[in-house]
């Protein structure tokens, strides 16, 4: 390893360190603001340090890790993604009496975990960055279980999320090793190895099935998606957000870089269990939705939904389009952005919340309930949040949603173009009522002021809408991140 | 630049009375005010000469929006466009006026959604790139949402999510055609653009061409609405408040129309011409089932409700007819049908306010305690039942002589419509006027205020002025329909 791949691996190293400096630092002097403030320094250097060497030639350090602009690009998003959980976090947990320097060690090691992830190009580093996100996981989202009043929820949502987190990996690492068996290499790319394979194709097939198995774990694809209605109901709302929106899309960015170069022999079951998955995701995430009383859980069966959309994009990038060979996997890296900034809203909002009043935390919908009056940050926030998931146009997801169109259409995926449709009109119902009940005039509603993460919440607000009025710059970026495929 | 001018006016406008709603409540509605005559002065050098140029294209704003798609910010109007931006500001007004002293609370958030109600229909009228105009499509949907929702009647969530979802979700089997039409374009010249002036040109005579122009349809029969996609209109303008009611009856609707005008035809000319015949009986059921169902209704506001179902099915007629004579009536009948279902909706407003009721079983005998109300309630309701000298008379007989041309059969059946229009509207009359007062107005009912004669007597004098001089529209409406005609094969 020589200086320049070093140096590429800057960003890696700096999130790994500030796990490290945490550890020192607590030793020393147990200060929340002062931990927060480390991680958040230490995430926003990482994620300065990656766009910095945007642009430089792509370095394959060791065969584990490659640091090309995709890499370096949502690596940054997912820096920044993290950057504001913590920040979203400090309230939080200071409204709490648990012990809290420690989550910010965690926090830093899931960043850490899907920054590998995103810049692993072999099966090693993948189930090493997959493993460091989830275990990190495992106690964010059980880390309140000796001190809130739901108890039993937080730690029914910590041990489902590591039972099956455990079952998915058991899933991949046998997928890894069928395909190791048959090529000989656990490098992603299988395709690019020479030499004859040492067993038959079914050992691939089976082996690349599993694989996708246990990433639809981590997606919550249908009928893989079990687990999540009731992680995203138990787990804290600055956790649920980094797992909305972080583990999400450091997963599927990791997709996209494993699928995108696959035009082999074992391509249709993929394609067709994708595209089953799609499907299932689409129907049953909205059906589910539909009668929710619980926007955590609500919150939880739409994200199964956005999911479902989201593996349109892959479809489509898996065959290569009319319009361009590049834009299904545009369409993917649109849809991450944007629905990561909607999700990041929609769960400051909900932490915002949480850290005042802990009816809130449970995601009871009556709770909200005239919510645009008694605080109209937060109530705008929330509405915009819903506006965007359900696709209106001049917010973010409706760039997202016109990508997922556009691929679908450019590859002429009819049924599954239906379903988006389809399951895109019953999305309005429940994102609607979400509104209706935010707007909804009661009686006591009354101003409160509470500043909390209102700031943040109006720059996730505004960036809401500019990706949605104004997408060309994201674009750009987006495509700039995809030009080395 | 004027049609941008009008757009920053009134959504700058919007976000003002919000603002300053905190201090006065009154000032949100000067402001709101303000920003409309803005707007207005803006508009004025928009109205066309009549006998122009051909061309015909006033106005353009062209930048770029997003380049990777070739998406442009591409506004311009021709005379039917500038006639429909016109008739949205009038109707503003109105709104405006009915609203003054209707909305109580919120009062600077009610106008930030009025005024941005108008500039989303304002900008669907004048956007000539598909992208942009499907953006105004759903965008001017949220605020009235809201306006329903949160300032409406009692069953108003139920009403706001109906109105929402039914056009939302068909809006969005627009996209997928309007993304289809541009991919086929794409292939065909190369060239990726959401131009409508580029993709008119598109050769859409294939099978595609069938399902595209389904797809368009469906988002604006909803929005029209007609038969049998109308199920959201009686709760959403039952519920709506009054001004919500004028807006969505006197211009919503319209957009539906206008759609169907600019969108169909020019760019599906060969699918649209086949699938007429299912169109056009589509219109002629909308016609005559409308009008049944309005003369079962016993709250005003329903009832008037269905009376436009009936209405928009002569638009639904006379476009499908597509030839120069019912494409004039039919621009006759969007601006009469804007105006008298306007004043309906506003005075089943006023009698709300002071009987606090819709029921017009339990009104009766108005006549004599508030004539004035009850003489413009008279000449609306004839407007309404197409009595000649007023606006409707005009659009609908020229509809009618138009598609008799070519649809003669369904024409004569449309026709009943015209007798069946009396019957709701003099039952209006007979049950809400005449005969003695009912227990709801025993107390006694105020007469017009200065504000609400105001109102409803620009209404009256608009459709007299269409009743007796059509002649100032259709000169104007000639030459774009000319071209639409040349478009639409």
């Amino acid at each position: 390893m020589d200086w320049q791949q070093l140096l590429a691996l800057t960003p890696i190293l700096l999130a790994a360190s500030i796990s490290v400096i945490l550890l020192l630092v607590i030793a020393f002097v147990r200060d929340h603001l002062l931990t927060c403030l480390i991680t958040c320094l230490g995430l926003s250097g990482a994620a300065l340090s990656s766009l910095i060497s945007v642009g430089d030639v792509a370095q394959q350090v060791t065969p584990l890790l490659i640091i090309d602009d995709f890499s370096r690009l949502f690596g940054a998003l997912i820096l920044l993604i993290s950057l504001i959980s913590a920040w979203m976090t400090y309230p939080y947990l200071q409204a709490t009496d648990e012990i809290r320097e420690e989550y910010y060690i965690l926090l830093a090691l899931a960043a850490l975990g899907a920054l590998i992830l995103i810049a692993s190009n072999h099966f090693a580093s993948m189930f090493i960055g997959l493993e460091l996100v989830s275990v990190s996981l495992f106690a964010m989202v059980g880390y309140l279980a000796h001190s809130r009043d739901q108890v039993k929820l937080t730690l029914e949502a910590g041990v489902k999320y590591m039972v099956l987190s455990g079952v998915s990996s058991s899933f991949l690492l046998f997928g890894v090793a069928l395909v190791y068996a048959y090529s000989g290499s656990l490098s992603m790319n299988i395709f690019s190895q020479s030499g004859s394979p040492l067993l038959a194709p079914q050992y691939l097939i089976l082996g690349t099935t599993m694989i996708a198995i246990g990433i639809a774990f981590k997606m919550s694809w249908v009928p893989f998606h079990m687990w999540t209605p009731d992680v995203y109901q138990g787990a804290p709302a600055p956790v649920t957000g980094f797992l909305a929106g972080g583990v999400k899309i450091a997963v599927f960015a990791l997709l996209i870089r494993w699928l995108m170069p696959i035009q082999g022999p074992y391509l249709p079951i993929l394609h067709n269990g994708l595209m089953a998955m799609a499907a299932l995701s689409m129907i049953f995430g909205n059906l589910l939705a539909l009668r929710q009383d619980n926007l955590k859980r609500l919150l939880a069966y739409s994200s199964i939904a956005h999911m479902g959309y989201a593996a349109i994009t892959l479809i489509a990038a898996i065959n290569v389009g009319n319009l361009s060979p590049l834009l299904a996997a545009e369409a993917a890296g649109m849809y991450l952005v944007t629905y990561a900034a909607v999700t990041m809203l929609a769960f400051t909002v909900l932490s915002h919340l949480a850290a005042q009043d802990l009816n809130y935390e449970t995601g009871q919908l009556s709770h909200y309930q005239g919510l645009l009056w008694q605080q109209p940050m937060a109530g705008m926030g929330l509405i915009i949040a819903m506006l965007a998931l359900a696709g209106i146009p001049l917010t973010a997801g409706f760039i997202g949603k016109y990508y997922v169109f556009i691929a679908a259409v450019d590859q002429q995926l009819w049924p599954l173009l239906w379903l988006l449709i389809i399951g895109s009109a019953m999305g309005l119902y429940y994102y609607l009522r979400v509104i209706l009940i935010l707007v909804n005039n009661t009686p006591e509603a009354k101003p409160t002021r509470n500043w909390g993460l209102t700031p943040l919440i109006i720059l996730l607000g505004l960036a809401t809408l500019w990706l949605g009025i104004y997408p060309g710059p994201s674009i750009a970026w987006v495509q700039l991140a995809l030009a080395g495929f | 630049m004027q049609l941008l001018g009008i757009l920053i006016s009134l959504l700058a406008g919007g976000l003002l009375a919000l603002l300053c709603d905190r201090y006065a409540s009154a000032a949100a509605r000067w402001i709101s005010l303000t920003s409309l005559l803005i707007a207005t002065v803006l508009w004025l050098p928009l109205w066309p000469q009549a006998g122009a140029d051909a061309s015909t294209w006033l106005i353009h704003t062209d930048t770029v929006w997003v380049q990777r798609f070739g998406i442009h910010i591409l506004l311009a109007t021709d005379a039917i466009g500038s006639v429909l931006i016109g008739l949205t500001l009038l109707l503003g007004y109105i709104a405006l006026l009915s609203s003054w002293g209707e909305i109580k609370h919120r009062v600077g958030l009610f106008y930030l959604n009025l005024l941005f109600t108008l500039a989303g229909v304002i900008g669907v009228f004048s956007a000539m790139d598909l992208f942009l105009f499907f953006v105004f499509w759903e965008v001017m949907l949220v605020p009235m949402f809201l306006i329903i929702s949160i300032w409406g009647h009692e069953n108003r969530r139920y009403a706001a999510l109906k109105f929402f979802i039914y056009t939302q979700a068909s809006s969005l089997l627009m996209l997928a055609a309007m993304l289809t039409l541009v991919l086929l374009h794409y292939q065909q010249t190369g060239l990726l653009t959401f131009s409508w002036f580029a993709l008119t040109q598109t050769d859409t005579d294939s099978t595609i061409g069938w399902w595209l122009m389904l797809g368009f349809y469906v988002a604006f029969l909803v929005k029209l609405p007609g038969i049998p996609v109308h199920n959201w209109l009686p709760d959403a303008h039952t519920q709506a408040p009054t001004p919500g009611s004028i807006l969505l009856a006197g211009i919503l609707l319209k957009t539906g129309a206008y759609g169907l005008l600019r969108f169909v035809f020019p760019l599906f000319p060969q699918a649209a011409a086949e699938f007429a015949p299912i169109a056009i009986t589509l219109g002629v059921i909308s016609i005559l089932y409308a009008a049944k169902l309005a003369f079962a209704q016993s709250d005003l506001k329903r009832l008037i409700a269905y009376t436009s179902i009936s209405h928009m099915g002569f638009v639904s007629l006379g476009i499908f007819a597509w030839n120069s004579l019912s494409l004039q009536g039919t621009i006759i009948q969007m601006i009469a049908h804007g105006l008298s279902s306007a004043a309906l909706f506003a005075i089943a407003g006023l009698l709300q306010q002071r009987l606090h009721s819709r029921d017009l079983n339990r009104m009766g005998g108005l006549w004599q305690l508030a004539p004035k109300l009850s003489a413009f309630t008279m000449l609306f309701s004839l407007a309404a039942l197409g009595l000649p000298g007023l606006g409707n008379f005009v659009g609908e007989f020229v509809v009618l002589l138009g598609s008799f041309q070519v649809y003669p059969w369904a024409t004569a059946i449309a026709a009943l419509g015209m007798v069946l229009a009396p019957v709701y509207a003099l039952f209006i009359l007979q049950k809400g006027f005449f005969g003695p007062p009912n227990e709801l107005v025993q107390n006694g009912v105020a007469d017009l205020s200065a504000r609400e004669l105001l109102m409803l007597g620009i209404l009256a004098v608009g459709l007299i002025i269409l009743g007796f001089w059509p002649n100032l529209i259709l000169d104007l409406s000639a030459a774009p329909i000319h071209h639409l005609l040349q478009r639409g094969g």
